[in-house]
């Protein structure tokens, strides 16, 4: 029964981030093996984005994406972002930086129309453009980040060139909390609050967790935002799978400095059979056959 | 005597730029060091101080030339490949964008000892798919070497050389890329050199010549791409072998590239590397370390002579005559 309260575009981006999760789990198990905590985390916050926060134009990629063009060469680059859109002056531009969420954003590129599923079953197969850990060929992604830590930087750069440029979108970052371990992040800040880049926003997708385990256990990162703070930057907490409140800090004013949104999410959420296998969650593989027809059972039962 | 000149890069910038608004300039505080006050000061639009954090510098400069930007990063050497190496290939050279990264301070031209001296860039960078290597050895190069790298369609990485600098080719004779610089014909032996290195084999050069030796001397300003035919032709023709002398490790560096394209060739001539032998240095003056690491003039006229298997009798002095200059002035003075 859909709530009678919810705004349409909530309706909408809670069937995206469903359809999210969904396509997700249905790839873990047909591939045995992807990275699905990624995705349960930040369906909501890829949902809000793509369905009502992000002010682009419709996909200009092919809705089945072709197969691996080569690498970037004189006279050629491949361009993922065409899936996000025209470049224009006025338009965003959505950055993410933990390419090892491609998954979920392939999936969200499905879910809002802007490939067609065909592209995901590609997924990480041998010559596909849709690959595991994307590159700025694959769809939805302008920047090669499977290296952490080197988006915000490149944000910074490109928001710094717009600005010379007088152009009015806004440059988006999608980080994991992860990538508060590396120290080019703290440079990157420090630079954005240098230049007041008010032009860049951030949503952090703070699950907690990392490759080895709990990043409690790993390398403590918080009191995140206080630390930002600290840096000069404007800074909102919020429960990263409630959408009016993704929706709300997104529209933060903070003028002449950088926003980051610091979203606190659950690796589990909408499969709790996953629960158990916390915090060893990084890249979602099953034990045996009977794990994998359990996960199967639930993916049937799914919206 | 040869024409000494300074701040070379300082001046020529300023006026290169001037009608490209395209072109935007990273300091790492080095912005006296590298020679761009004077741009800074013309230009305050389009220069950037990104401070002491260069992984975010690199970065940064590949997000400007993925919005059409030509960011010309300047800091030294060492803090640009050493320190910011994984940024240079992930958010710079794999995209392929048009970053021209000017290093300062390469091998052993400063006492700032290892920490300053970049003995191994060419070695490190080389392995780069999409990035050009450049090398400047006089003012002419110095000045040339913006049109050279601006026309490149990927990252370039520049080995710059600054404050008191020789003229060694006339100023109407600019680098070309992938194109070496004959600097004297000969028969006898082939010397291969790049940057600081050029000076002191042209001096040994013209010893040998006087005593009968036929050398062919070669200037290389493109150590990447390093394909010219001129090489080939050049090293295949020596009747005693090959030498090469930089300004850097003798693994990886000019040396390496002139032994693969001889291999590659066929040419089965010896080949004698000089430059540093698998060694860290340490601080001094450049002309000490010249001298101790065997990269300068009378170090090669010992090589050709074992090479040759003759002694030519030329003297330290009959070399130096050619230039003097107060080397313990300011450079070993400066803060870095």
């Amino acid at each position: 029964m859909p709530n009678q309260t919810e705004t349409p575009w909530i309706r909408k981006a809670k069937s995206v981030a469903n359809g999210i999760r969904r396509r997700a789990l249905e790839l873990t198990i047909k591939r045995n093996g992807c990275y699905l905590s990624q995705a349960l985390s930040s369906a909501e916050i890829l949902a809000a984005l793509y369905s009502r926060i992000l002010n682009i134009g419709p996909s200009t990629g092919d809705p089945v994406p072709g197969p691996f063009p080569g690498v970037p060469r004189p006279g050629f680059h491949p361009l993922g972002a065409d899936y996000n859109g025209p470049r224009q002056p006025e338009l965003d531009r959505l950055l993410l930086s933990a390419a090892h969420y491609a998954v979920a954003v392939y999936a969200a590129l499905v879910e809002t129309g802007r490939m067609a599923p065909e592209g995901l079953e590609q997924f990480n197969t041998d010559g596909s453009s849709v690959e595991m850990i994307g590159g700025e060929h694959s769809p939805g992604m302008e920047l090669t980040t499977g290296s952490f830590g080197q988006a915000l930087s490149q944000a910074g750069g490109i928001a710094m060139a717009r600005r010379l440029k007088e152009e009015s979108g806004k440059v988006w970052v999608f980080m994991s909390d992860g990538e508060f371990e590396e120290g080019q992040t703290y440079e990157a800040v420090q630079a954005l609050v240098n230049f007041e880049l008010d032009n860049v926003a951030v949503f952090v997708d703070v699950n907690g967790q990392q490759v080895d385990g709990a990043i409690e256990e790993v390398m403590r990162i918080e009191p995140l935002a206080s630390r930002l703070e600290g840096f000069g930057a404007k800074v909102v907490s919020v429960d990263g799978h409630n959408l009016q409140a993704l929706e709300d800090a997104s529209r933060t004013h903070h003028e002449n400095r950088p926003l980051f949104i610091l979203c606190y999410t659950d690796t589990a959420r909408g499969v709790p059979l996953l629960q158990k296998r916390k915090p060893h969650l990084h890249f979602v593989r099953f034990k045996d056959e009977t794990e994998r027809q359990e996960f199967a059972g639930f993916l049937e039962g799914m919206e | 005597m040869m024409d000494l000149l300074r701040q070379v890069h300082e001046r020529n910038l300023v006026r290169w730029a001037k009608d490209k608004p395209e072109v935007v300039v990273f300091s790492g505080d080095l912005t006296g060091s590298t020679e761009i006050r004077a741009f800074r000061d013309a230009y305050p639009g389009r220069f950037f101080s990104l401070g002491m954090a260069e992984q975010n510098m690199m970065s940064w400069a590949g997000g400007m030339a993925r919005e059409g930007y030509s960011p010309f990063i300047h800091t030294f050497a060492v803090f640009l490949y050493r320190r910011a190496l994984d940024q240079i290939e992930m958010s710079i050279a794999y995209p392929n964008l048009r970053v021209r990264m000017f290093g300062f301070l390469p091998g052993i031209t400063t006492p700032g000892g290892v920490s300053h001296q970049a003995i191994d860039d060419i070695a490190v960078l080389r392995g780069l798919p999409n990035m050009t290597i450049l090398e400047t050895g006089d003012a002419t190069d110095v000045e040339s070497v913006l049109d050279t790298a601006h026309g490149i369609d990927g990252p370039v990485y520049v080995r710059m050389i600054r404050k008191e600098i020789p003229r060694l080719f006339p100023s109407d004779q600019p680098m070309e890329l992938n194109k070496v610089r004959r600097i004297r014909e000969g028969t006898d032996v082939t010397v291969i050199t790049s940057g600081i290195c050029t000076e002191e084999a042209m001096r040994a050069a013209a010893a040998l010549e006087s005593r009968g030796l036929s050398v062919e001397h070669l200037h290389a300003t493109t150590i990447k791409p390093f394909s010219d035919p001129q090489v080939v032709e050049s090293c295949a023709r020596a009747k005693y072998g090959v030498v090469t002398l930089e300004n850097h490790n003798v693994m990886g560096g000019l040396g390496t590239s002139v032994a693969e394209l001889m291999a590659e060739h066929g040419i089965g001539k010896r080949l004698v590397k000089l430059g540093l032998f698998d060694t860290y240095a340490h601080g001094a003056s450049r002309e000490y370390l010249m001298k101790e690491y065997h990269l300068d003039a009378l170090s090669l006229v010992e090589r050709l002579e074992e090479l040759t298997e003759e002694r030519f009798g030329i003297s330290e002095e009959e070399l130096t005559a050619v230039r003097v200059s107060d080397f313990n002035s300011e450079g070993q003075l400066e803060a870095l």
